[in-house]
């Protein structure tokens, strides 16, 4: 790998090159990426891409929080899905606390996670639609996407910051209507990915800006760390979602899709094929639902229900307890991954057995997925350099933290 | 709630892949395992870290070839005061194992691993950036997210989490 060996500081002064900035303002950026091009005509000597303007200290925040009051800071890392930042967070806590999850709270999660792939990739492809120049593709991708929002609005009260879940449990039952809402939603996106697919799947121009643009060997994309849809598009069969299960995954049925190809065409391929088995699994979720509690049996972790901490003692004295001291978490270190849209999300967690974490640090698919941007790039036109920062999907909040 | 006790005893956890491929390479390198919550963690010596991991992902039978993550613990004001955290996955046989280096807050320094994994890149500069450990042999060891020009290291312990103001 040639970036690795040459010194990525592009010096001036070079006889033909020159040196161009592209962002952090740069609409196709998606967000406040920065990219240093070296550039020899309109093709790309060198890339370095410059991140960091988006850092918020939030690894640093949480260690001053209870383990509960942490949940809302995970939201706002990747703020696309934020559900599955939700779900990874919480699980790695449970695993420490050695919690059981009732089944409902399980297949609650599964479903409102693949609703968020769903959002997450329909954001994706509408911007990248729109960067490579279709405009229509992310009308009608915003069309579907707030319908998205607006179901998780009904569940949380949020249409982003959902919040949603929390250790031991969901915050609360879904609200009546929702699960026909789902369903509704369920029986028409097929339909709608069918559209997406009519814009671009066969539009030539479409297939003349992606097909053997920013290719990536499968072996470059395990040695740069990347996972998700742009290690799958390299022709690597992972997914976590199906090879180290969590949160009941392992009883829905479901494909991996992957292409051999490795460019941009064919991570594009196998988002929008995400995009049906996402609704295969949410349509699983529906039907087979089981009944029982959605929060798990351990009054010291889980908050009670208004209703009886309004009438019983006991419960009082937990939900003051929590809320005043939070709750202590035995000694240890977990590591938790989770398939996010983009890849491989992780949270490793340090407890000193406090009620607030000794450490906590977010394994960032994007950070390691941004990585790829000079094995991609170098040697090609600057119009690919666009084309392949979208087809890495990547989201600034998360890589910059 | 049940827990099961972490197991320490490097004779129970010698089978495992990873601890069996290093043991019988050097068992000096191994300083300790321990086996906690299904997620295995072997203390590696910090000279070995770059030939351990070279090891782990050349290994025929399980091949470690994925490094995840690469992170840092400050256990300040106790010393050994850093450790380093590195969670290494097999794609083909879906283990994972952690790998951690301890190391003094005199000479918070260690072998970079860009040359197994040239994935590790931001990751250690980013360790580098927040903990302010030095990595040798790292092709470019800058600061990734705070500014260049930035004093101190936020995510150590002794660092306010304002800021200094």
């Amino acid at each position: 790998m040639a970036h690795m060996t040459a010194s990525p500081v592009l010096e001036p002064g070079q006889d033909r090159t020159m040196i161009l900035n592209m962002g952090p303002q740069h609409p196709s950026t998606h967000g406040v990426l920065r990219v240093l091009l070296e550039i020899d005509g309109e093709t790309v000597v060198r890339i370095m891409p410059d991140i960091g303007y988006l850092h918020t200290g939030i690894e640093k925040t949480c260690e001053a929080k209870f383990y509960q009051q942490v949940v809302p800071l995970t939201d706002r890392i990747d703020y696309l899905c934020p559900l599955t930042n939700n779900l990874c967070y919480v699980l790695a806590v449970e695993k420490l606390l050695g919690l059981e999850i009732p089944p409902k709270a399980q297949w609650l999660r599964v479903l409102l996670n693949e609703l968020t792939r769903i959002n997450s990739h329909l954001v994706w492809l509408g911007t990248h639609a729109m960067d490579i120049g279709a405009m229509t593709v992310f009308l009608y991708c915003f069309r579907e996407r707030e319908e998205v929002l607006r179901m998780f609005e009904m569940v949380s009260g949020q249409r982003m910051m959902t919040s949603y879940f929390r250790v031991g449990g969901i915050a609360l039952e879904p609200p009546l209507g929702f699960f026909d809402r789902v369903r509704d939603f369920a029986g028409y996106f097929p339909e709608k990915v069918d559209e997406y697919e009519n814009l671009l799947t066969g539009n030539p121009i479409w297939t003349m800006r992606t097909k053997g643009v920013a290719r990536m060997t499968a072996q470059d994309a395990i040695a740069l760390g990347t996972s998700g849809p742009t290690l799958r598009g390299s022709g690597v069969d992972f997914d976590f979602r199906r090879d180290m299960p969590y949160s009941s995954y392992d009883k829905f049925q479901f494909k991996v899709p992957i292409s051999q190809e490795g460019d941009v065409f064919a991570r594009y391929m196998c988002r929008v094929q995400e995009l049906r088995e996402s609704i295969g699994i949410v349509r699983q979720a529906l039907d087979g639902m089981p009944e029982g509690p959605i929060k798990a049996n351990a009054p010291h972790v889980v908050l009670p229900d208004r209703e009886k901490m309004k009438t019983q003692m006991e419960s009082l004295i937990y939900h003051f307890k929590i809320i005043t001291e939070g709750f202590a978490v035995p000694a240890g270190e977990v590591y938790q991954a989770v398939e996010s849209p983009r890849g491989e999300m992780g949270y490793y967690i340090v407890s000193d057995g406090t009620a607030k974490p000794y450490r906590v640090h977010m394994r960032a698919a994007c950070l390691a997925n941004l990585q790829t941007l000079p094995t991609m790039c170098e040697g090609r036109l600057i119009a690919d350099v666009v084309a392949a920062i979208g087809s890495i999907d990547i989201v600034l909040g998360e890589i910059d933290r | 709630m049940s827990f099961v006790a972490p197991i320490t005893d490097l004779s129970q956890l010698k089978n495992h892949p990873a601890v069996a491929r290093l043991l019988a390479w050097n068992p000096a390198a191994v300083q300790g395992t321990k086996f906690d919550r299904d997620e295995m963690t072997i203390h590696v010596e910090r000279g070995s870290i770059r030939e351990a991991c070279a090891l782990l992902k050349d290994d025929p039978a399980c091949p470690f070839n994925f490094l995840s993550d690469v992170t840092c613990v400050d256990w300040y004001p106790s010393e050994p005061r850093f450790e380093v955290v590195y969670h290494v996955l097999s794609i083909a046989k879906k283990e994972r194992v952690r790998l951690k280096v301890r190391l003094h807050s005199s000479s918070p320094a260690v072998d970079s691993v860009t040359a197994v994994w040239p994935g590790a890149n931001y990751f250690e500069r980013e360790v580098f950036d927040l903990f302010g450990i030095r990595f040798t042999g790292h092709p470019y060891l800058r600061r990734i997210l705070m500014p260049e020009d930035w004093e101190g290291h936020p995510l150590r312990k002794d660092y306010p989490v304002e800021g200094y103001r």
